[in-house]
Parts: C-alpha cells; structure tokens; sequence
C-alpha cells in the first residue's frame, strides 16, 4: 500500500462506560443510610478515635469496625486546593476549593468541595459546615459541599 | 539470592504517538532490544508486562501487544495492571526460582487519547472520593499543601527540583520538557493546582519500554557490564488518603530499609517522582543525600509514560551503570494517589 | 473442616460482627447499594495499519497486513504478525468473497443491538486472500441453511455512505458457488480457497 504514507490521522471519540451499581455492605451502607437521613457517621476504633467515612476494617490494625456513631456536621479544613473549572464529571457546578475536612468528633479527614468565591477565602483550620442537596438519595454527593461556618 | 542483571533496554517516550498504536510502536523497541544483544525470544524464558485498559480505553487491551512478543508457538508470559517495574519484579520472583535465565519486560501507555489526570480519578475510592472526581493534580495539591505548610520544603525549594530536572532533561534524547528555567522563573509562575505549579507536574508522555533480565554467566555473556539487581522490594500505604500522613512516605521508606539502599554510597538515584513533591518525599524517605545526584534523566518531570516510567527508572539506572558514569544506584517505581505504592531497586555495577 | 476446605455456607467470623447504628436515625431502610456510573470520554487513533484499513474500506476495499516472514495475511491488520511478531510493512487486497469458516445462530435480542431481529447468523467470515478471518453477520439465507463452507460476499452500504469504517459491510450472504470443502480442519490458518 502506497497511500499508508499518508499524515492525517484518523480519529474517532470513544466512550468507555462502566455504568455499575455497587453493593455497600453494612458500613459503607450505614453511612450512605446517614447522609440520605441527613448526618453524618463515622467508625469507632478500638482505641476510641473515629473514623470519618467509617471503613469496614481499621487500616492500622485491620480490627472489623463495626460500631457507627454520629459526628458533627462541622469541622476543620486539613489541607486544600482551588478547583478553578469544574471538570467534567464533578458534581460541582461553579469553581470550588478540594479540602480535607476533620468533622468535630472525628479523628481523620474526609475529601468534599469547598464553596467559597476564590483561594483567598481558603485556608488551613478554616472552620467549614456541611451543605446538604434537598434530595438525597445515600451517595457521597448528598452532601452538596461545605461552606464557611459563619455562613452556614 | 539468586544473580539478576539489567543487560539491555530501550525506551520512546513523545508528547503523543497519534500515528501508530501500541503494539506497532512497541514491536521495534521489543525487537530492538533483544537484537541489541544478539538474542530471539526463543532464549526468553518469561515475558512479562505492564499496562492499563483505563489509559487505554479497552478491556483487556495488554492482549494487543502481545502479538508483538512472538507468541507463536505459546511462550511463559503474565501482565500486571501496574508499572512495568512490577512486571519486572514478577519476572526477578521466577529467576529467583531458578526456572528461566532469561526475561523479558515492558511497560507502555498512550495517554493521550484521554485525560490522564481525570483517568486517574478512577483509581480513587469508589464509594467516598471517586464519584466527586478529584482529578490527580488535585490530590497531589492536597499533599503538597500538607507538605509545604509543615515547614519541611517550601516552593523555592521545589522550584529548584523542577529547574534542576529541567538542566538534566536537556541532556536526555528521550525527555520531552527540555526548555530550562530559572528557580526565579518558577517562582513566577501561576499556579495550575494551587500550589502546584506547572514545572511541579509531570511532562505527560505517550510511550514505552522495555529491558532485559539475564542472570548470572548469561548476564556476563549478554553485557560487559551488566548491573545487578542487588535489592528489590515494594510496599504499599494505606488507599484511604485520612489515615496516611501525605508528608512522609512510608511504604518508600521500608521498601528502601528492605532494598539496602543505605548499606553504601549512592552514586545516583532515578526516582518515580511524578511531581516536585513526590522527589521530596522519596529522597527523605531513602535518606539520600547531597552526595547522590538525583535523576540524571531529568525524571518523570522530563517525561511521564504512565506505567513505563517506573520501569525507565530501572533502565535509566542500570544504562548509567552500564556504561560505567557510576556504580551504585537506586531507582524507584511508584503507583496509586499520593505515590500509595513504592518499589525500590538497587543496582550495582562490578 | 479440616484441611484448607471451607464450608461455604459458614460466613468467615470477621464479617459476620453485627454492625450497629446510632439510636438517633432510627428504624429507616439501609442504603444497600449505590449507583457509581462511570464514563470516560477519548479520542481513539486506530494506528498506522488500522487507518489504511479503514481508509480502504471507504473504497470498498478490504486490506490485509502480510507477514514479513510467512507470508500469512492478516485482516483486520493490525501491523504486526502474530506468528511471527515482526512489524508488517506491506498490505494487500483481499477479495470481498470468502467462505464461512464458522458461525453461530443467536436466537435471543441484544440490548446494545436493536437493529439486530434474531434469529441471526453471526460467522467467521475468511476473504479469500486472507488467512484468518473476522467474526461477520451472514444474511440473506435461512439461519438453518448456513454451514460451515458456505460460499459469501460481502454486501456494501451504498455509495453515498461509505465512510471509514468496517461497518460498510452490512452482511455477506450467500454467491451461490460450491461450497468451500474443508475436508481437513487444518487448513484453517492458511490462506482461504488456496487448499
């Protein structure tokens, strides 16, 4: 073949889906079961600290955690970073800060968004509160985001 | 332990292979190599390789490339969904046993056909952290943040592991950010990911690699100086990021205890840093100091082909070795968010 | 139990602690499962070899890769051999006939195929020219009546929509010839109507 010398490139758009539905167990399910009733749950450990979202099994001592408690609905911004464009698939519609977030009650972070109107308004230690979306449903995204406390 | 050798490699990487695929550009490095030292695949004894169908957008897509290893008849062959350095550690297992002399491995990616940094959100927690999308620059960010506000590193610092990346990249034919640029230049830049900068991220290559394993008196017989693996291992951090502490880097540093990288001298040090970050975190991690010269190859800062870079690490080393520029090194592969996986290998020259 | 032999229906300990939720939420319905859909968009280059495949099949015509070191042909072509693990530099024409080396009756629909009314014949079409073939839809003949050997060609979509894909055949159905006889199941791999 003669023409295989050819530059233009051919190309075609793909979509690669997985469109799964997966099953939670007790404790990732007790915990969506609290963000659609509208709190927030976390695992007790065996040495009394919390972790927030529980995990079926502590990853230190890989004791089965199987005691879920309510943690508060407010908490301290760990770390962060400013998400200028939302991207494609991020259930965020404008601009928002990733923020690790300890709830009050809590002993480890959890990853949300932050909405603020820039990375100045963001900061370590920040006090942050939880946004609910109206229709919840057990899925990470119940919880819309967090905003400021002050303006909780 | 059983003596292993790196005696052959040869790697591509480029901004994006748009005109051939996989396997039609990783048949000539696998071809390349083995003519290289005068050997068929008949004298190999395991083929092993690593790849990713989420960067590829196929299932089951390391099949393809396969075709180009000569399987007829049937050849000993495994893949691992990771680095090519973990298929090289899969093949050093098998010659440990004592079965084949012989092996040949390789690691590649075109990620160009999608959105590396969204891909790997995939990787993420499928239930607390996937579905928000973080993409891989926000979760390095998140680190970096942790990191600086520790006081450990601060951003000139980092600009001076992307700059001195950048001195050493323009020296390596197969990097792709070559352009120097002052620590004051870096400095200046806006940041991509707050606060990384763009010199902080990796240089997204198209590519691959692949190296040959021979042991003992045939790895004399392939390579004047062939360069011994003499410690291997590879660890793994907790996958949920509110348990780690982002700022150290456990699993790099027992896997560096396990490798004896610290029985002698490193002369140099090709380390899987995707991000200015990570190179800090695995140097104090390995406790290499200031007289180990690190990523001569300019690093994945250079160029990053997902699930080769690790592997060119190991080949970028062992050439070195080779060629006599020095004769103890460590080279690194990593995997996961927040660098969760570490393989250390050391090699020396004799 | 002894030995390594669990018995199945006993549920490993670790897992079967009780998992206990606070009184506060009460007695509401357990979230079980959750809905985590992924989609990832790329743009797909097929490849030197592939594209000239697929630029030949806007021309109706069907390209193979020719093994540097057998001579096998390969189609689709994927530049390189598998039998011998060389990159191919050279592609041929293959005929848009050939004979059906294998097939299968699928009686139940397909979701991602509604264009497709069972019963239908999915077969593995070789051209003659080619070597090994490629799976293909045979129609034009009662399913009952398609059997290994069967003589096909290939049917195009009209001119006008051509484009580059191998879907510009819709089907192959039946030339009427003779039947292809393969007496000896170890012609398969070799080059088709070359006994």
């Amino acid at each position: 073949m003669s023409d295989t010398a050819n530059d233009d490139v051919l190309r075609a758009p793909l979509r690669l889906e997985y469109p799964f539905i997966r099953t939670t167990g007790a404790v990732v399910g007790g915990f969506l079961t609290g963000l659609r009733e509208g709190v927030v749950l976390g695992a007790k450990r065996a040495d009394g600290t919390v972790l927030c979202p529980p995990l079926e099994y502590d990853p230190i001592t890989s004791d089965p955690l199987t005691e879920l408690v309510e943690v508060g609905q407010a908490g301290t911004v760990t770390t962060w970073t400013w998400n200028g464009e939302p991207r494609p698939q991020q259930p965020f519609a404008q601009p928002f800060a990733w923020a690790m977030i300890t709830l009050d009650g809590a002993d480890t972070p959890m990853l949300h968004g932050v909405f603020v109107d820039g990375p100045d308004a963001m900061s370590t230690g920040m006090r942050v509160s939880v946004q609910w979306r109206d229709e919840r449903e057990g899925h990470i995204a119940d919880i819309a985001g967090f905003v400021p406390e002050e303006s909780a | 332990m059983r003596d292993v050798a790196v005696v052959a490699s040869m790697q591509r990487q480029e901004p994006s292979i748009d005109n051939e695929s996989e396997v039609e550009y990783m048949v000539p490095l696998m071809h390349g190599v083995k003519e290289s030292i005068g050997i068929t695949q008949a004298d190999v004894g395991f083929t092993c390789s690593g790849s990713s169908d989420f960067i590829a957008g196929q299932a089951f897509s390391f099949v393809m490339t396969v075709d180009g290893t000569n399987p007829v008849p049937p050849i000993s062959e495994s893949h691992v969904e990771m680095d090519g350095a973990w298929a090289l550690y899969e093949a050093w297992v098998k010659m440990q046993m004592g079965e084949i002399d012989i092996a040949l491995v390789y690691g590649y990616s075109k990620s160009s056909g999608g959105s590396l940094r969204d891909v790997l959100a995939t990787q993420m927690d499928p239930y607390y952290v996937a579905p928000l999308w973080p993409d891989a620059f926000a979760i390095e960010a998140l680190a970096a943040r942790q990191l600086i506000e520790s006081g450990r590193v601060s951003l000139e610092q980092l600009a001076e592991i992307a700059s001195r990346s950048r001195d050493h990249a323009a020296s390596n034919p197969h990097a792709i950010r070559t352009a120097q640029k002052s620590v004051a230049d870096i400095m200046a830049e806006a940041p991509i990911m707050d606060p990384l900068r763009p010199s902080d991220i990796p240089a997204s290559a198209d590519g691959g690699c692949v190296l040959i394993l021979a042991a003992g008196d045939r790895a004399k017989d392939l390579c004047d100086r062939p360069a011994w693996i003499r410690g291997i291992d590879h660890r793994t951090d907790a996958h949920t990021l509110g348990v780690r502490d982002l700022t150290r880097s456990m699993s790099a540093k027992i896997a560096g205890q396990k490798a004896g990288v610290g029985n002698d001298k490193v002369d140099f040090a090709e380390l899987y840093a995707p991000f200015t970050t990570s190179e800090f975190l695995l140097t104090d991690a390995l406790g290499l100091g200031e007289d180990t010269v690190i990523n001569p190859s300019g690093g994945t800062l250079g160029a990053h082909t997902m699930m080769a870079s690790g592997l060119i690490r190991i080949a970028e080393a062992a050439q070195r070795i080779t060629n006599g520029d020095g004769d103890r090194a460590v080279a690194t592969a990593g995997s996961g968010p927040n660098l969760q996986q570490n393989l250390v290998c050391v090699l020396e020259g004799e | 139990m002894s030995g390594y032999q669990q018995d199945p229906k006993i549920k490993p300990t670790a897992l079967s602690g009780e998992v206990t939720m606070p009184a506060a939420i009460g007695a509401v319905e357990q979230v079980q499962s959750v809905r985590t859909p992924i989609a990832i968009d790329y743009i797909a280059t097929p490849g030197a070899s592939l594209s000239a495949y697929l630029r030949g099949m806007k021309q109706k015509k069907i390209l193979g890769d020719k093994c540097p070191v057998s001579g096998q042909v390969f189609v689709p072509p994927r530049g390189v051999s598998p039998v011998s693990g060389q990159r191919t530099t050279e592609m041929v024409e293959v005929s848009d006939q050939g004979y059906v080396e294998s097939f299968n009756v699928t009686r139940l629909p397909i979701k991602s195929r509604p264009d497709l009314n069972p019963p239908y014949v999915s077969a593995w079409v070789v051209p003659d020219g080619a070597n090994v073939g490629s799976i293909s839809l045979v129609a034009g003949i009662a399913p009952e009546d398609v059997r290994i050997g069967l003589r096909v060609r290939a049917v195009w979509k009209p001119d006008d929509e051509l484009e580059e894909s191998a879907a510009n055949i819709l089907h192959w159905e039946p030339t009427g010839e003779p039947d292809f006889v393969l007496d000896d199941l170890r012609i398969i791999g070799k080059p088709g109507g070359q006994q």
